[in-house]
């Protein structure tokens, strides 16, 4: 075996891992606020690689002016979402709420290559094309940049929960009915971390977006995002960034080992492979709390 | 005045259990039933083997789903799979030379085998948990259906249904065809309806309010749970080889993606989780309304010459199964059966509207 090739592999993977583990951050957040397990997140992070392609190419901005402002957008749907289909949600079985996100994620991805069109968008960082070479190992620049990025944001968000925000969000996780009677605005706490969860995910639908370009393909990134939250344990955010890397990796080795021995397509199912080993072995992950309730 | 309740008088147990206590929903089942059975006759051949074979399909496997997710509570986002595995067993051993009624049931046992392997995995833990290893389940079996060439013949291939026969009747043509998939209707349908006045139908009740509750009662939450998957894994399995006997003639692994599944989970939703007539008004719904959305928005654009991109068109049927089933789950969660039984309650009494119960 080749060793210099193993190691490309798994560099890349673990870089390809932390870009996933954003997508996953936003269905953390989210568990973590208001107990939703969120099943749109790979759909929204699809609209805000559209958004910030139609902020970009139909309006003529350039990109340093078109990413804060599709991430604000996609902030307020974020909101929205919450505002107005969650908050009906309060209250009823877990089936049906995991259903309304689900349905919106199906939504989304009928919605936007429905308005924009199927073909897929170039969405340009200026990422020079040129790989770096690390002894024999050629890493992708837009990799190496994109995994930066959302290393940095993962940071920020374990930053943030330990902030007054974060705390509140951690309070509202813990009791919604407690953190009600000391004066926490529980409503908002939570559209806040819908708002959050769709800013982390436009951040991954665009550095995705600026590798694969921007079709309804970027929604499938739900399946590795689940895989990681569930890995991870739901309820923490140092677990998505460890089980990012552990995901994205062991892809890579699956892309660049198994592939070639049955024939392509395992990248698709690594993720799937992991949530079910992970269920069996180790429901709550391996940071989560303890607090599954058994059958 | 219509479901005239007047002179009805239960005199004996039998009586008052029975299916259809009022006349006139006796006479709507079987005026229906008479229509059904006369459709290949009356109606154009269009319309039977376009509109109604797939929708009597399709509202078995949504009947089958809405046991495990209306009946015991349990989330399945993989039920392509389901029936994709019951598929494909039951066309490779007709075409080992199995006869077909053999075939049918195998494909059904193995569906639900493999749907509880799945759901023993899914099952130690709760709702959320469970969409993710059925999701998961989705895109394994997809997989492992695709990849290995003994059971595809490749991702690309296709593999024609050899002509079958069921107990000496030849399987074949648009009314045959037509008449095995409403007996399989009928048979699951009559299951459906009779399953909630069983023990088994009620511990999955008590199972789906709450499972410890149930436990606490003496119902073997674990077992029953399982007992669901397995019952409704062997429907799923069953219809699945139906659909590729009677409708598709053929079978691919491109027929069975998350977009099967999706679109049987948002019939069940639509539907009404629990009822056996909203699975049928789910499907009817979750079916045609893209086909007549898809024409009116056809006519709409050229009549009035705003040129329609044909992507937009493509993906109507998408975001119509993702707005109902949000729209559903908010405004009516019970869905169309319960709107069914809404208008049915009103004219019970009508017009003695003080008189509702």
């Amino acid at each position: 075996m080749d060793y210099w090739l193993i190691g490309e592999l798994a560099f890349t993977g673990a870089l390809v891992g932390l870009m996933y583990a954003l997508v996953a951050v936003g269905i953390v957040l989210v568990y973590k606020t208001s107990g939703v397990a969120n099943f749109a997140q790979g759909a929204i992070a699809m609209t805000g690689g559209y958004a910030t392609w139609a902020i970009s190419a139909g309006l003529g901005l350039p990109m340093w002016a078109a990413i804060p402002l599709a991430l604000a957008m996609m902030f307020a749907l974020g909101m929205l979402i919450e505002r107005a289909v969650l908050q009906h949600m309060i209250g009823q079985p877990v089936i049906m709420i995991i259903m309304v996100t689900f349905g919106i994620e199906i939504f989304l991805r009928g919605v936007m290559p429905g308005t924009f069109g199927v073909a897929v968008k170039r969405l340009s960082l200026d990422i020079p094309q040129a790989p770096i070479f690390l002894g024999e190992m050629l890493i992708n620049r837009a990799y190496l940049v994109g995994g930066a990025v959302s290393a940095l944001i993962i940071i920020a968000a374990i930053v943030l929960f330990n902030s007054r925000a974060g705390i509140i969000m951690r309070a509202v996780s813990d009791d919604q009915g407690a953190s009600w009677s000391v004066g926490i605005r529980v409503e908002r706490a939570i559209a806040m971390a819908w708002g959050l969860a769709a800013g982390t995910a436009t951040a991954s639908g665009i550095l995705w977006g600026s590798i694969q370009g921007v079709d309804w393909s970027l929604s499938l990134l739900l399946m590795k995002a689940l895989a990681i939250a569930i890995l991870g344990g739901l309820d923490s955010i140092p677990g998505v960034l460890l089980a990012g890397l552990i995901v994205g990796v062991c892809e890579s080795l699956a892309t660049g080992i198994i592939d070639p021995l049955v024939g392509g397509g395992t990248r698709d199912i690594v993720a799937s492979v992991i949530i079910l080993v992970t269920l069996l072995v180790r429901p709550y992950g391996l940071f989560g709390r303890e607090q599954i309730e058994r059958v | 005045m219509l479901y005239r309740r007047a002179g009805i008088r239960h005199t004996t147990y039998r009586h008052e259990r029975q299916l259809w206590p009022l006349p006139f929903d006796r006479y709507l089942v079987t005026a229906i039933a008479l229509f059904m059975l006369a459709a290949p006759f009356v109606l154009d051949r269009l319309y039977v083997v376009a509109y109604l074979l797939p929708w009597i399909i399709w509202s078995v496997a949504a009947l089958g789903l809405n046991l495990l997710m209306g009946g015991a509570g349990q989330i399945h986002l993989g039920y392509g799979a389901v029936m994709a595995i019951g598929a494909y067993s039951c066309v490779h051993l007709v075409r080992a030379g199995v006869p077909f009624e053999l075939a049918l049931l195998a494909g059904g046992l193995m569906s639900a085998l493999i749907g509880m392997i799945f759901g023993i995995a899914a099952l130690r833990v709760k709702a959320l948990y469970l969409a993710m290893s059925t999701l998961a389940m989705q895109y394994i079996v997809d997989f492992v259906i695709a990849h290995v060439p003994a059971i595809s013949g490749g991702t690309q291939a296709t593999i024609q249904v050899p002509p079958v026969r069921f107990v000496g009747l030849r399987i074949e043509g648009d009314v045959a065809t037509y008449y095995f998939a409403l007996a399989v209707c009928t048979v699951v349908t009559l299951f459906m309806l009779n399953v909630h006045r069983t023990g088994f139908g009620r511990a999955l009740a008590a199972v789906r309010e709450k499972d410890y509750a149930a436990e606490v009662i003496g119902v073997d939450t674990f077992r029953f749970k399982l007992l669901a998957f397995w019952t409704s894994s062997f429907i799923g399995g069953v219809t699945g080889s139906v659909l590729v006997v009677c409708y598709l003639r053929s079978v691919s692994p491109d027929q069975f993606h998350l977009d099967l599944s999706v679109q049987i989970v948002a019939m069940v939703i639509v539907g009404g989780l629990g009822s056996v007539l909203g699975s049928f008004f789910g499907a009817a719904l979750i079916l045609f309304t893209p086909i007549i959305l898809n024409n009116l928005v056809g006519a709409l654009a050229s009549a009035t010459g705003i040129a329609l991109s044909g992507d937009l068109r493509a993906h109507i049927p998408l975001m119509l199964y993702g707005a109902l089933i949000v729209g559903f789950l908010v405004l009516e969660p019970l869905g169309l059966a319960k709107i069914y039984d809404n208008v049915r309650n009103y004219f019970l009494v009508w017009p003695f509207r003080h008189a509702r119960r």
